[in-house]
């Protein structure tokens, strides 16, 4: 995973609220593209018209956007399906850090799992944002991660929250499965323990045989 | 003295691994429900990675998001099913892992497959790589959706890294009104609240409206609670939790479902938990519902005009109020009974269960799909089809001029190609209405089994009693 540290950019703008994963990255797409491939098809429904061509009315690709590794979006950002190939789109479409009022969870976590940064800014801060970037299409942004600030090009700071484990994990660019894996005696100890003060959770292997055979019953 | 806890405290306690790390827990998962699109890109970088699944035994997996559901299909029907249907196969018999076949009893959507075989327990820690994972909830379990490095972290570890969720209370108060259910009640809330109210916080639901309600409904109203925005939906299990589990495949027996039985008494929220938030919501005002918009909060009442951005104050909710009746073809003010159908889909892990078919085949017997009309009952799982054809259902339906088809996600995430043509207004019992959702320019309207049923019947959207008129 890449590391993030501090990234400054201009701005892919997407003024619209509840922005959903299908609309990052459409289903089949995700199914019969490889991954490295998603970047271009990112958003694609909002930024091509049924016939392929660019969509003028789309603000992502707006002159001034070039390179940008920022997208700056609405309330409710990447909420709905757990699809990660909404993240691995936004990667190869350049985004390395999400500002919005609010993410959807599953979105969120897939960011951090991927290197990418989402940044859940006020409701007051954000407007006066989105309003600035709406008149600035060449507008930069600074997302500074060790300071936890965006800050603005005439230097205004606006706080942001991470939690301390997801900060130190994205500025290492560290993944959890070598951490875990290191914890396998202290893992099984805990599941030997577990299963024996509640062996009812294990699944019966004895009824197996009739679902994972070729036989239907009708 | 034990402090007062939530029912999903008391689950999470359970299967904290260690100490707390950095504000996140390391927890173990009990099951972990393993289907063909998440399976293929977890399994195939596990190999690339030469890493392999720790507990094979604790991950039943299923074939539903690639699979055709034509009648007559095989693993390779399409180019899609033909990618994912073999590997997966393959993958799951190098790991180990239990595959429930694609022409086995137990094919089917993975949130539908889950409970009726007794796979999924009250609290148990269930997770996977689908976010209506908060279907199992509906059960006592606690269980969320997972992207797809966390079901690799999963596979590889049988374990999973989670925040302490915040806990949300709704006691669901009042009596349903006829033709009102669970499906109706979790678009108001979500009409009400809106799809961020959940904020990724595990929801749980409680009250007089819960108890009366079957488990299969709890089910509907906990799988679309993610579209609130929660991470967790929960109902403590009861009776009807216990009626419902007893005897099923999976279900523990004897002194292991006697030893189950003790350990469930204890899960519930106790009187004083503290939540960061409670509702009390009068379901009694609830009426049938039915979306106009690209987005479950963008819904009304069936007989209710749509609303006019207009008359919005918010400039940010005006916009996405003109995007969505831009994209649906609609006006404000049009009703939904005004608006002509060319599609109706029964099925999903959101409306295609056994009691979803019953209730629609109730509305559909001895009558016609109306003119140019294409409706498709996808049932939620391979039993769940043998169950209605045991009972006549596919019958009522054909009859009817539905198709009947085999069992898969289908139209519900048109992941296996299946999709409505550009430009079609399509009836639908699953969960999400979102932009393209059931194939590029679809316009889909989410409502409850029988009013899709009737709307198929009328050839516009229409409440069950308007359908024979």
């Amino acid at each position: 995973m890449r590391a993030f540290d501090t990234v400054t950019s201009p701005l892919r703008y997407l003024p619209r609220d509840h922005v959903d994963t299908d609309m990052v990255i459409r289903i089949e797409r995700l199914v019969l593209v490889p991954r490295k491939d998603l970047g271009a098809y990112a958003f694609e429904m909002l930024r091509r018209l049924p016939d392929g061509t660019p969509d003028p009315a789309c603000t992502l690709d707006r002159p001034g956007s070039e390179g940008a590794e920022i997208l700056l979006a609405g309330r409710n950002f990447g909420c709905g399906s757990s699809r990660e190939a909404a993240v691995w789109a936004l990667a190869g479409y350049g985004i390395r850090a999400v500002v919005a009022q609010s993410f959807g969870d599953i979105f969120r976590q897939n960011c951090l799992k991927n290197g990418i940064l989402p940044v859940a800014i006020g409701k007051a801060a954000h407007d006066a944002l989105m309003a600035r970037a709406e008149q600035e299409p060449a507008m930069q942004l600074t997302i500074d991660l060790p300071a936890q600030a965006v800050v603005t090009p005439g230097g205004q700071r606006i706080p942001f929250e991470i939690p301390a484990g997801e900060k130190d994990a994205l500025l290492k660019g560290e993944d959890d499965l070598a951490r875990t894996m290191a914890r396998a005696e202290e893992i099984r100890a805990h599941f030997e323990a577990a299963e024996a003060a509640r062996p009812w959770m294990r699944i019966d292997p004895g009824p197996l045989a009739e679902f994972t055979s070729d036989e239907e019953r009708s | 003295m034990t402090p007062p806890r939530t029912l999903v405290e008391k689950i999470w306690a359970q299967h904290v691994i260690g100490a707390p790390q950095e504000g996140r827990d390391l927890l173990h998962v009990d099951r972990h429900l393993l289907h063909d699109l998440a399976g293929v890109i977890s399994l195939e970088e596990m190999e690339a990675r030469d890493l392999h699944v720790l507990r094979p035994d604790l991950t039943p997996a299923i074939l539903d998001h690639t699979v055709s559901t034509l009648p007559g299909r095989g693993p390779v029907t399409t180019r899609i099913s033909e990618r994912y249907v073999p590997t997966m196969e393959r993958l799951c018999a190098q790991e180990g892992i239990p595959l429930f076949r694609l022409m086995g009893r137990g094919q089917g959507i993975a949130h539908v497959v889950g409970p009726e075989q007794g796979l999924i327990l009250p609290g148990l820690l269930v997770v996977c790589g689908d976010s209506h994972t908060t279907t199992h909830g509906a059960l006592g379990a606690l269980a969320w959706g997972i992207g797809s490095t966390e079901v690799t972290h999963v596979l590889a570890t049988q374990t999973l890294y989670q925040a302490p969720q915040k806990q949300h209370l709704y006691r669901l108060t009042g009596h349903l009104r006829p033709g009102v259910g669970a499906k109706d009640v979790i678009l108001w809330l979500i009409g009400r609240y809106g799809t961020a109210a959940g904020a990724g916080a595990a929801v749980e639901f409680a009250g007089p409206v819960i108890s009366d309600m079957g488990i299969e409904d709890r089910m509907v109203l906990c799988n679309m609670t993610l579209e609130m925005g929660a991470k967790v939906a929960i109902i403590a299990p009861d009776q009807k939790t216990l009626d419902y589990l007893e005897g099923r495949p999976f279900t523990p027996t004897g002194a292991q479902w006697e030893a189950a039985k003790a350990d469930w008494a204890t899960l519930y929220s106790d009187p004083d938990a503290a939540f960061d938030l409670v509702r009390e919501v009068d379901c009694s005002q609830i009426a049938p519902q039915v979306t106009w918009g690209t987005t479950p909060e963008l819904v009304g009442a069936i007989d209710a005009p749509i609303p006019d951005p207009e008359a919005e104050a918010d400039p940010a909710r005006q916009r996405l109020m003109r995007a969505a009746l831009d994209y649906m073809g609609l006006m404000p003010g049009q009703v939904p009974g005004d608006l002509p159908v060319d599609w109706v889909f029964i099925g999903s892990c959101a409306g295609g269960r056994i009691e979803d078919l019953r209730n629609a085949a109730a509305v559909v017997r001895g009558r016609h799909v109306a003119e140019g009309l294409t409706a498709w009952v996808v049932p939620g799982s391979t039993e769940v089809r043998l169950q209605a054809e045991a009972e006549g259902l596919d019958r009522v339906f054909t009859e009817a001029g539905f198709e009947w088809r085999q069992s898969g996600c289908s139209l519900c995430s048109a992941a296996n190609g299946e999709t409505v043509p550009p430009g079609a207004r399509c009836v639908s019992t699953s969960n999400r209405n979102f932009v393209g959702r059931q194939g590029p320019g679809a316009r889909t309207h989410i409502a409850s089994p029988v009013i899709a049923a009737a709307s198929a019947l009328a050839g516009h959207i229409a409440a069950p009693l308007e359908a024979g008129a």
